[in-house]
């Protein structure tokens, strides 16, 4: 009995497939993994910053230069693809619910330094489909270029404006590329790491190493004796949109 | 079944190449993106979505839609809607092979994408939306087919084929809550912030994806001799009215909740949709066109002596599916990112390649769409002509 | 059963053999020269012992594995320790570790890698320091 021509399209569609599958199915389940023996273990702390601005003299930017040129952040030169891991915004932006129209001039337009804020909880990881960026154990929020998929999730779900999208290849717009850490590559998202490659050697943030007037201050908000933990318990501070319940890590001393 | 759509009228031969043409346009310019990066669209880095997202929040509203006619036939019996389930089962893949378009033109990095499945992340809700719309995608595709053959050979369809429709029912529902939660769940974005992203959205899927069955139920009876039914067509029609009355409810509960409470962080982006915010005005001629077209249509629609004469009818649904086309698409997508959390404005406005690339996806899922409708109506004629010429 | 048309069946399955079988039979007879991979660079020359993290055949057979530990290691763990079968500790780098020796990319990795057509997109990020210092 000959077979039906659907009958035929069927047995050719299963015997294709049967053929091609463990191609596809054993790379997932036949990995070898290669042992690494050693590794340091983080330490479980918690990595926080202390702003105080009044200290930046005006016109200032060197931790922004210091930041951009250690981690070959792109100057792209327009505000639609530019791409930014700390700059500046005046404090009646960063603040608007604290600020009011009588607030004294200089105090409203006072230029803050902004970046990510390392929020314990960081609702960029919660949304993050691939868990590209991801929260480690010392309350870094790092992102991993590698496994981002540029969906833009984490922009969205980010309510400080932190993060920025390489909407183009940023190699070209980078001036003195730093030999020393990799670009990024167009389609990923891109924010402030803490310099996690600095702390493992032993060095404060790239910001925080090039203020000269000490309004970073960089440390673990866990170790009550820390530097930063008795500023902040001297002088009153503010953190950025509080009642999100991020419990965002950048402290303003206001 | 397939090689029915293969035989067709002069006119469907023109559309097809249409359909085609506009697709190939597409792909030139998404290989243009590919080399050049997402930043030959309109997008920035406040506002971080824009057409593509809208399109495909739109889209998964009408392949939801497809509830509304197996709702009614399955659970309670409603014998006219009998022969156009598969009509909208059809419209739902594809209009969710849009959806997957067009998430899958908006990613920076497409290679990637099977990273979301390699490294599953239960606490993102793209992840989920990923898992219901493909579940969507199949359901639909086999119940559809799998009906349609059975149709065609006279018998009764397959055992299994009605739990996968009762299935598709809360799975329907499922895929445009979980699309709404994308937005709803987001702290920083108080425009989006509202329990009543979910209903809204439920809301305008029942009205525009019944409206454009309504209208491709038109054009089938005027070119391809297939009617659905004078019955099918008013319960359709008053579906459409019903789901866009709650549409139009639900956004007025918006604009009290901004408007009585007098929260800037509420009240500023609905200012800036329908009066502008600081100079900015970009959108304001297009919600106040998607207002007007609802109100148009809700009128025409509520009013049985005019709704029951068909070219009132598809005028009205016309007008629903633009209003929400508008309303579910850029206005809410758009407006989310408006201001930006340090409280700038950045508007947004979809560059030359980026709608060439929109069109070749709608092309697409129309080109889909039209050859689906043509293997059904060929098979419809089959079975008017008593019984089938097998192999 | 009868087959009409048999001649035309016939030469279409032989088309198809002859293609499905290309990979085995292209290339019988002819010798292919194996990549000659360029060690001369300055930090190789300052080697007392020529040897990379691990051995040659190693290396050869698991250098794309070893990269994609040190990936996952450095960015998702936090290791930046890599410790060799000899013993000896690497920073698991590729800009700072491996292409600190193998600082001639264009004959030492892109050599092999256009032979096989292998198109690792490691460099639209990582870079080469040499052409960086140029």
């Amino acid at each position: 009995m000959t077979p039906s021509r659907r009958d035929f399209l069927k047995i050719a569609g299963i015997s294709t497939l049967s053929l091609v599958a463990p191609a596809i199915l054993s790379p997932v389940w036949a990995k070898d993994k290669l042992t690494i023996p050693g590794g340091a273990p983080l330490t479980a702390k918690r990595w926080g910053m202390a702003i105080d601005a009044s200290k930046c003299p005006v016109g200032c930017v060197d931790c922004i230069t210091a930041c951009h040129g250690e981690h070959n952040v792109p100057d792209i030169g327009n505000p639609k693809d530019e791409v930014k891991w700390i700059w500046q915004e005046k404090f009646s932006s960063v603040f608007p619910h604290e600020s009011h129209t009588y607030l004294r001039e200089s105090q409203a337009q006072l230029k803050l330094p902004v970046m990510c804020n390392q929020c314990a909880n960081p609702p960029c990881v919660r949304v993050c489909p691939t868990q590209s960026t991801f929260q480690r154990q010392d309350g870094i929020v790092m992102m991993d270029y590698h496994r981002c998929i540029g969906c833009r999730l984490c922009m969205a779900a980010c309510p400080y404006g932190a993060r920025s999208m390489n909407y183009r290849n940023p190699q070209p717009f980078i001036a003195k590329t730093n030999p020393d850490f990799p670009t990024r590559t167009k389609g990923v998202v891109e924010k402030c790491n803490f310099c996690d490659e600095r702390l493992v050697r032993g060095l404060k943030p790239a910001c925080v190493a090039a203020c000269t007037k000490n309004a970073l201050v960089f440390g673990d908000m866990e170790n009550p004796r820390s530097e930063i933990r008795l500023l902040i318990e001297k002088r009153f501070n503010l953190r950025r949109r509080a009642s999100l319940g991020t419990q965002p890590q950048i402290y303003y001393i206001v | 079944m397939l090689e029915k759509a293969l035989k067709g009228s002069r006119g469907y031969w023109i559309w097809i190449t249409f359909l085609l043409t506009v697709f190939m346009i597409g792909v030139f310019f998404y290989l243009r993106q590919l080399d050049y990066g997402l930043g030959i669209t309109g997008m920035s880095r406040d506002v971080s979505w824009g057409l593509y997202i809208a399109q495909f929040t739109f889209l998964v509203g009408i392949a939801a839609s497809a509830v509304m006619l197996v709702l009614p036939y399955y659970l309670h019996d409603f014998k006219a809607f009998g022969k156009i389930t598969i009509l909208g089962e059809f419209l739902a893949v594809s209009a969710v092979i849009m959806c997957v378009l067009f998430i899958f033109v908006d990613l920076g990095q497409p290679s990637r994408v099977l990273n979301v499945l390699l490294y599953p992340a239960p606490t993102s809700i793209l992840f989920w939306d990923m898992i219901v719309l493909s579940g969507y995608l199949l359901i639909n595709i086999f119940t559809g087919w799998v009906v349609l053959s059975c149709d065609r050979k006279e018998i009764p369809p397959p055992v299994w084929v009605k739990p996968l429709i009762y299935l598709s029912i809360p799975w329907a529902i499922s895929i445009h809550t979980v699309t709404a939660f994308i937005y709803a769940g987001l702290p920083g974005r108080g425009f989006w912030l509202t329990a009543i992203m979910a209903p809204r959205f439920l809301a305008s899927a029942f009205a525009s994806g019944p409206a454009l069955l309504i209208i491709l139920c038109l054009i089938l009876k005027r070119y391809a001799r297939f009617d659905a039914g004078v019955k099918a067509i008013q319960t359709l029609a008053k579906i459409v009215a019903y789901a866009l009355a709650a549409s139009i409810f639900f956004v007025l509960m918006e604009l009290f909740t901004a408007f009585y409470s007098q929260i800037p962080e509420h009240a500023q982006q609905f200012n800036y949709l329908f009066t502008g915010l600081e100079g900015h005005t970009k959108l304001v001629c297009w919600m106040w066109t998607s207002a007007v077209l609802a109100f148009a249509a809700l009128g025409i629609l509520i009013i049985p002596r005019i709704s029951r004469q068909e070219g009132f009818l598809a005028v009205a649904c016309v007008f629903v599916f633009v209003s929400l086309w508008i309303e579910k698409g850029l206005g809410l997508v758009v407006t989310g990112f408006i201001p930006s959390p340090l409280e700038k404005i950045t508007e947004y406005v979809p560059t030359g390649p980026e709608i060439a690339i929109t069109l070749g996806i709608w092309a697409a899922g129309f080109l889909i769409l039209t050859i689906l409708f043509r293997i059904f109506v060929a098979v419809r004629e089959d079975i008017n002509k008593g019984g089938i010429n097998d192999l | 059963m009868k087959l009409r048309n048999l001649g035309k069946i016939a030469a279409g399955i032989l088309i198809f053999v002859v293609l499905i079988t290309f990979l085995f039979w292209y290339g019988q007879g002819k010798s292919f020269l194996q990549p000659a991979l360029s060690l001369d660079t300055p930090a190789i020359a300052q080697l007392k012992e020529l040897r990379c993290v691990e051995d040659t055949v190693f290396m050869r057979t698991n250098h794309m594995k070893l990269l994609v530990t040190w990936r996952n290691g450095t960015v998702r763990e936090g290791n930046r320790l890599y410790t060799a079968t000899d013993g000896r500790i690497f920073e698991t780098k590729l800009s700072g570790t491996c292409l600190k020796c193998h600082s001639n990319k264009q004959q030492f990795c892109d050599r092999c890698h256009n032979y096989v057509g292998a198109k690792p997109n490691c460099f639209s990020c990582h870079i080469i320091p040499a052409e960086v210092r140029k």
